[in-house]
């Protein structure tokens, strides 16, 4: 039991990390590294969660829903990078504005 | 006679039809909109078939619901995919007469994926398989809105795809944990499984978070409005009246069948979820507020409709206190009467866009006497927004009142008022600039008919809502939903 929660917990704790990064960093890239810390935060929970009674076999269903995770995360980060590229090129600079809504008033 | 599959087509139609489009892009308009009538004509034929045989559970290549997928449909469901039909019907009539060529070729196939992520996420009877057509709407979504390029949309975008992933990692993270509790992620069988205990609390907080945050309730809405104002109008047209409403029809249908815990000591969880519901009933009311505020405050068109669904999406989130299913269908009118009457006006705000070349509300010239159609629909949808008779919105407010005062609880009633009397103020804004000249008068710019019409059809349809009330409601009933203790 126990060191099926020290996984578990590590989880939780990249997860946290991730929330944490992905808030206090303005420059996408970091702000994209820290969702895909989170994303393996989950990641973790699930598989370690997976072995649900000591000693017996793992439970083999979690394990697919993080595969299934992995894909969806690729493809995120895929579409996120690229778009980091446009917004860099569109305005000289990897990171979200300030002010939301400024440039929307004349 | 063979049995037609329809739960099956209206998945496997838009994704095909999504990859041709992307594999001809000189067709793409033809295919699309063949694939948007195809898609229509199919969620008839899935309404037929449960109309006659009632709810529906269909096994994904014959592997049932411990291993396999399950497609479930009740009238829940099958409500949400007739809004989805016939909004995205509208949607590609006017999208094909909007885009160029060289837009149209990539709208196409992100819109009609996105209608296929709509579509499965409706059609979902476990919370991982949510979870991924949760993904797939936002990947396509965020895409959707970076289409117009320039910095304001691809910030915008970028913002949204922050959002969006944010919210379905705190979501998954939930399923990770309910999982880990009971063993199944199939929505029936939790909900005969889930009981109180940390971990479960754990679980529904961090779901409703990341479910809120993708919804856009108040006060996580701020990625909204320059993510739908910046889009082009028909993307920003089905943001408003599509995506946002998913999100929420994933709450609703967690809040209905998983969350209300079995055997636990009686007054304990109904505790827990009364306040739980209380902070949404006003963080819905807070919504309606601040989104009718700051729709009066703004000086661009578009923005001011966006802010207009962050007022009505505080609406959907006052029949939470209410726990009654009466105030559950009137929630489910109003987001029926909103994506119908939002839709409309995000296409006359495109109209009047690619009239003047400009959205800017004090400076639009003459609209009134030039695009009468286009101003007509933006007024009606205005009325179904505002709730006066007989529009689609009436009878949601009036349904929600009535559910407000039986529950004793007046006070949410208030809000309905007060949002009303918000979205007059700042339709009528918009109304009185149009009928003026305005200082820097300019030549109007061409308008496709097909635009204009396809608005005012979608306006006339938000209007006629209110004179055909009983057949949606009849609808909501199939498979009950809204289960039998809360009667």
């Amino acid at each position: 039991m126990s060191y099926i929660f020290l996984y578990a917990l590590v989880g939780m704790g990249l997860f946290t990390l991730g929330l944490y990064a992905l808030i206090i960093h303005a420059h996408l890239l970091r702000k994209i590294l820290a969702i895909n810390i989170m994303g393996s935060g989950v990641f973790l929970v699930l598989v370690a969660l997976a072995a649900r009674t000591e000693g017996a076999a793992p439970d083999p269903v979690p394990h697919a829903m993080v595969i299934t995770g992995i894909v969806v995360a690729v493809s995120a980060t895929a579409l996120a990078l690229a778009l980091m590229l446009r917004v860099r090129s569109e305005t000289g600079r990897a990171e979200l504005d300030e002010e939301p809504l400024s440039k929307f008033d004349d | 006679m063979i049995e037609m599959h329809w739960v099956v087509i209206v998945i496997l139609l838009p994704l095909t039809g999504a990859v041709v489009c992307f594999l001809w892009p000189r067709q793409t308009v033809v295919s699309g909109l063949i694939t948007a009538v195809g898609l229509f004509a199919s969620v008839l034929g899935l309404t037929w078939q449960v109309l006659e045989q009632g709810a529906l559970r269909y096994a994904v290549g014959g592997w049932g619901a411990p291993l396999g997928i399950d497609l479930y449909v009740d009238g829940l469901s099958l409500l949400m995919l007739i809004v989805t039909a016939v909004v995205g019907l509208a949607i590609s009539v006017y999208s094909s007469a909007y885009f160029r060529l060289d837009r149209a070729k990539h709208f196409w196939p992100l819109w009609l994926f996105l209608w296929a992520a709509l579509n499965a996420l409706f059609l979902s009877a476990d919370i991982f398989n949510i979870y991924v057509t949760l993904e797939l709407m936002g990947l396509a979504a965020v895409a959707l809105v970076a289409l117009s390029g320039g910095a304001n949309a691809l910030t915008a975008a970028m913002r949204y795809l922050l959002v969006s992933l944010l919210g379905s990692l705190f979501y998954l993270m939930g399923v990770a944990l309910l999982y880990h509790s009971y063993g199944s992620v199939d929505i029936a069988i939790l909900s005969q499984r889930v009981e109180s205990s940390p971990a479960v609390w754990v679980a529904i907080g961090l779901m409703v978070a990341g479910l809120l945050l993708k919804t856009a309730l108040f006060p996580l809405h701020f990625w909204l409005p320059p993510a739908h104002s910046s889009a082009p109008a028909p993307v920003s047209a089905l943001l408003s009246a599509l995506v946002v409403k998913a999100s929420f029809y994933i709450l609703l249908r967690l809040w209905l069948e998983v969350f209300p815990l079995t055997n636990t000591v009686p007054g304990q969880f109904a505790l827990g979820q009364f306040g739980l519901a209380q902070i949404l009933g006003l963080l819905g009311a807070a919504a309606v507020l601040w989104g009718g505020i700051q729709a009066l405050r703004q000086t661009r068109l578009k923005l001011l409709v966006a802010y207009s669904t962050v007022l009505q999406i505080g609406y959907l989130f006052l029949a939470f206190p209410l726990a009654s299913i009466i105030g559950w269908k009137a929630a489910l009118y109003l987001l029926l009467a909103h994506a119908v009457a939002k839709t409309a006006m995000f296409m006359a705000a495109g109209n009047i866009l690619f009239y003047g070349g400009h959205d800017r509300i004090a400076d639009l010239d003459r609209v009134a006497q030039r695009l009468p159609l286009t101003l007509s629909a933006f007024g009606l949808a205005g009325i179904s927004l505002m709730g006066l008779p007989p529009s689609g919105g009436f009878i949601a407010k009036w349904l929600l009142l009535e559910a407000a005062i039986r529950s004793g609880q007046w006070w949410w009633g208030l809000m309905l008022i007060v949002g009303g009397l918000l979205t007059g103020a700042y339709v009528f804004k918009v109304i009185g600039y149009a009928f003026t000249r305005s200082d820097l008068p300019h030549e109007p710019g061409f308008v496709p008919k097909r635009m204009e019409w396809v608005a005012l059809v979608m306006a006339l349809l938000a209007i006629v809502l209110g004179l055909f009330a009983p057949l949606p409601l009849a609808l909501l009933e199939i498979g009950s939903p809204f289960g039998e203790s809360l009667r």
